[in-house]
């Protein structure tokens, strides 16, 4: 029993003890800029910008859901035009960033790890190192800076394209109109409903990056391994957006 | 000059090496012969730092690679060429591309660098192939092209980890013989890992017999043809018991 708790508490210390290092040596990476700045562009157009259509896709349905959602349930209850509350504030602060970061933990997340990860087993990141190259500053630093400024860009545009979609099913399936919608959606916004999300997807790029980054650098053990790998990757990164 | 000094490094419960001791003279190329799984290639990444010993050390030119910094480490890499087993080629990258990023990496001009790219291809027979990727080329290709990145830094130390493994006997020669003309144009000093009897006396100047993590044997290819050491006969004869003993080479570990 006691030998079993010592085990288990050693594995948990042994993970953070990684977290620690992996922390340690990505800030050390930012010290080359040399080598990230340009490699970060390209990272930026994989992660983000091929991201936008699955984003934009998963916003639009949800706007559209939003909206009937919202007429059925506040019909009869309170004005029709709080549908547009309901869809700006719930797009703003919660489904949009939740959700394109979901979406994103298994797109990014898995992306990143499966790539890291074959590198790692066909010897590609100890070929890096012995050409000089420091595998944070190659590798990792321009995956997580790029997550952490694309993201927040893709859910605003999720947000964006989820109201319009909410406007849309609005004005065209529900009695309301474009002024009021409008109305709705300026009813009770708060500048919170803006940078709240945004600081948040900031948070999601960044640990999703670094998820799958980390789990893609400990790959060992061939095809099986990169698949166990990306498969944790994904997992964590669900957890880590759902806690956060 | 490379000094390994009483090197033991284990994985988890498997020791892998046990008190490794080996010098590597400039100029010299150096064969580190062993069964499959012994630790050769264990022993090679201590030269470049991919592994810290658990015990002992490695000096490269008096310098203990382990307690290099950032900028120690970085500079001693950019002196040693490392060709790997399945070369290790960047497959997002074309030939040229794959050859170039070590050389930008020691902050060469533009110039420059499509020379060295053109100098190295020729030196392995592989002119014209600058626009293909990896995917299109085959083992032997891939390893001539590993060799090719390796030269162009113009490197003090060439380290080859198995660089025939899987290769037919004839690729297998041609690159045999591409490793004594490397050394022959470039002077370098080489490490050749490899389990192939027929490369080890075809490239080597000496030959180290690795068995169960020590150093058994090393000597000039000539003695070591010659020797009556039992593991080291058994080995080079090929035969599964050791002449006059009962003990069995084995080979447990892998990397």
């Amino acid at each position: 029993m006691y030998r079993l708790l010592a085990d288990r508490l050693a594995r948990l210390l042994a993970s953070v003890g990684s977290i620690g290092h992996f922390l340690s040596d990505t800030f050390r990476g930012l010290s080359e800029p040399s080598v990230w700045v340009g490699l970060t562009v390209a990272q930026m157009r994989r992660i983000g910008v091929n991201s936008i259509p699955i984003s934009l896709l998963i916003s639009s349905f949800t706007g559209i859901v939003l909206a009937l959602q919202a007429s059925y349930t506040l019909s009869g209850v309170v004005p029709l035009y709080f549908v547009g509350v309901l869809v700006g504030k719930s797009l703003m602060l919660e489904l949009a960033p939740v959700l394109t970061g979901l979406a994103l933990a298994g797109r990014v997340g898995a992306n990143i790890a499966a790539e890291i990860g074959t590198m790692r087993v066909t010897e590609q990141v100890d070929a890096l190192e012995t050409l000089a190259f420091d595998k944070f500053s190659y590798l990792v630093v321009p995956r997580v800076i790029a997550a952490s400024i694309m993201f927040p860009i893709v859910v605003a545009l999720s947000i964006i394209v989820g109201i319009v979609a909410g406007w849309i099913t609005s004005i065209n399936l529900l009695d309301l109109s474009t002024i009021e919608f409008f109305k709705g959606l300026r009813q009770f916004y708060q500048l919170k409903d803006t940078w709240y999300p945004l600081v948040k997807s900031v948070s999601f790029g960044l640990i999703i990056a670094s998820i799958g980054c980390m789990k893609g650098l400990s790959v060992a053990g061939g095809a099986e391994g990169v698949g166990r790998g990306t498969t944790e990757a994904v997992v964590d990164a669900f957890w880590a957006v759902v806690l956060l | 000059m490379i000094s390994f000094r009483d090197i033991k490094k284990s994985f988890g419960d498997k020791d892998v090496l046990q008190g490794f001791t080996l010098d590597v003279q400039d100029g010299e190329t150096m064969v580190i012969l062993g069964y499959s799984g012994t630790g050769k290639s264990v022993a090679l990444k201590h030269i470049v730092g991919l592994l810290d010993p658990d015990e002992g050390e490695v000096e490269v030119d008096g310098r203990v690679v382990h307690t290099l910094d950032r900028k120690g480490l970085r500079e001693l890499r950019s002196r040693i060429g490392y060709v790997f087993q399945f070369a290790a080629l960047f497959d997002s990258m074309s030939v040229e591309e794959n050859i170039a990023l070590g050389l930008r990496r020691q902050g060469l001009g533009e110039t420059e660098i499509r020379g060295r790219i053109r100098e190295s291809l020729t030196l392995v027979d592989m002119d014209g192939s600058e626009e293909r990727f990896p995917a299109e080329l085959s083992g032997g290709m891939r390893k001539r092209i590993g060799i090719a990145r390796a030269i162009a830094l113009r490197p003090k130390y060439i380290l080859y980890d198995e660089p025939t493994t899987g290769l037919d006997p004839v690729t297998t020669a041609v690159i045999d013989e591409l490793m004594v003309r490397t050394r022959e144009r470039l002077g370098v000093t080489s490490v050749v890992v490899t389990h192939d009897l027929k490369s080890a006396y075809r490239v080597g100047d000496r030959i180290a017999m690795l068995y169960h993590g020590v150093v058994r044997q090393v000597d000039t290819v000539e003695r070591i043809q010659r020797t009556h050491d039992p593991i080291v006969r058994q080995f080079i004869d090929g035969r599964p018991e050791a002449a006059g003993e009962s003990e069995r080479m084995t080979g447990d570990f892998a990397l």
